[in-house]
């Protein structure tokens, strides 16, 4: 299976209505590798999520996971949001075991599921509480929680730790880069914050202003357990941030 | 407690007018009964049997009308909800049909179903089915394209996403439709039973209208308020609990 790109993103270009998003995209993502998009708020990024995930149709170009075309979305590419999307009426236990549930895995199964992801997150303790009683942070985890236990191969993250504090943020970055070295998911993960993709990423994809294409790419040749404060990392940042300039500024002219 | 206090001095104020106009004699005092006079009537319906069997009368015609319009309006307004082509063809007919003031068909209703049971029925199915309708239609439309799209992506079919997404999710607005649906059942069970009827609570009221007992025309308001207040009560606690754990706790 080595050798062979996991997704393959070719020309795919999306546009609503007159107005072009998404202006021809190539891109491999390996398996096991993680690659974070950044670019300009408004760049097509999540578009082009969103069309890997199935939700939104490419206008032309596809997208192909081990091959195959995406037509909708599937088990096998799980997604983690933004504003989390966790079932309010069910538990963190109940929304961990959705996916599961609706494979039909019998309950002893489940519960192993539940219980290993749980204690991936660190969210043993509040299995049987409501999405509304917990904090952001928490919540984040849920529902990263929810897409592993799910198995997917393909995890597709829309900016997910964007709505949350800049502690809370790099905790939960840390606990990333840490389930990945266990996990070993393909995972394509959307974000404005430099330092995120720089901390997480294989290689960091930086696209243009809208229509969003690709700019540049930059391969992360960082250690895994990687330092915010190590010279090579800020390196990458101020480097990154230098590109993506660039393309902000191109925003405001 | 302080709602014991604020009813009772609801009370002392009822008390305080009528037996202050019977003392200054302001109106003729069999126009504003004392809340003893109401309390005699109850007591001898109450005593007869008589003013149970209103209130069961009434009480069964608003269940079978808000029954059959509840069941209607859950499945109608759940496939508009669910169905886009479906509901450009309902949209303009509800936006037209639904300000008519209810009264204004019921007429028409004792022409179709005479003076019997049918009509009250009817009747009250028909008023209450259009704002249970369009309110479980609205909350299956509002529930939340992400609860969708990450449920999809977790591996629901359309059955589990109309299931296991749409209709808890819509849940709390489906419960507050039927609840509202109740309470407009229990106002319009009165209008129904001005007309041909020989039992209930408006009937009651009617009666006393008819026979100059103003005393018996404020005992059966009242009980349609304690009725009212008691099964919004019932289903307020009904509701808690089926919707446990999701508010904020």
């Amino acid at each position: 299976m080595t050798g062979a790109p996991k997704i393959q993103i070719r020309r795919v270009a999306r546009s609503f209505g007159a107005a072009a998003a998404l202006a021809e995209v190539d891109l491999d993502v390996a398996e096991r590798e993680l690659v974070c998009i950044l670019g300009p708020s408004g760049c097509g990024k999540s578009t082009l999520l969103n069309i890997v995930a199935g939700f939104l149709a490419p206008t032309t170009g596809a997208v192909l996971v081990d091959g195959r075309a995406v037509t909708g979305p599937g088990p096998e590419r799980g997604v983690v949001f933004q504003e989390y999307a966790l079932f309010p009426w069910l538990t963190v236990t109940g929304n961990v075991e959705f996916g599961p549930l609706l494979q039909s895995r019998p309950a002893g199964e489940r519960r192993r599921i539940v219980d290993r992801y749980l204690d991936l997150v660190g969210l043993r303790a509040h299995a049987s509480k409501f999405p509304v009683q917990l904090s952001g942070g928490m919540k984040q985890r849920v529902a990263i929680a929810r897409a592993l236990a799910n198995d997917p191969a393909i995890v597709l993250m829309d900016e997910p730790f964007g709505a949350l504090d800049a502690q809370t943020r790099e905790t939960l970055q840390d606990e990333l880069a840490r389930i990945q070295r266990v996990e070993h998911k393909t995972i394509l993960f959307v974000t404005h914050s430099i330092r995120e993709a720089v901390y997480l990423a294989d290689r960091v994809v930086v696209m243009t202003s809208v229509p969003g294409r690709i700019k540049q790419i930059f391969p992360i040749k960082l250690p895994e357990a990687r330092d915010r404060f190590a010279p090579e990392f800020t390196q990458y940042e101020s480097d990154i941030t230098r590109v993506v300039k660039e393309e902000v500024a191109k925003v405001r002219e | 407690m302080s709602r014991a206090a604020a009813l009772a001095g609801a009370l002392v104020l009822w008390a305080a007018i009528t037996l202050g106009n019977r003392w200054l004699g302001v109106v003729n005092p069999v126009l504003l009964p004392t809340p003893l006079e109401a309390g005699a009537v109850a007591l001898e319906l109450g005593r007869s049997g008589e003013l149970l069997r209103h209130v069961l009368t009434s009480l069964g015609r608003v269940a079978q009308g808000f029954g059959l319009a509840a069941v209607a309006a859950l499945g109608l307004g759940l496939l508009v909800g669910l169905c886009v082509p479906l509901r450009l063809m309902a949209e303009p007919v509800i936006e037209f049909v639904r300000p008519i003031p209810p009264l204004a068909f019921l007429p028409m209703f004792l022409v179709w179903f005479g003076l019997g049971e049918a009509s009250k029925v009817a009747f009250i199915g028909y008023t209450t089915f259009f704002p249970m309708f369009v309110a479980i239609a609205a909350s299956v439309l509002r529930v939340d394209v992400v609860l969708l799209r990450a449920a999809a992506s977790l591996g629901a079919s359309r059955a589990d996403l109309v299931r296991r997404v749409m209709l808890p999710a819509a849940l709390p607005g489906i419960v507050v439709a039927l609840r509202v649906g109740v309470g407009l059942a229990l106002f319009v069970i009165v209008g129904a039973e001005f007309m041909g009827a020989d039992a209930g609570l408006g009937y009651l009221i009617m009666d006393g209208r008819m026979f100059f007992n103003p005393a018996q025309i404020v005992m059966g308001a009242l009980a349609l308020g304690l009725l009212g207040s008691l099964i919004n009560t019932l289903l307020l606690v009904a509701e808690r609990r089926l919707l446990h754990g999701r508010a904020a706790s």
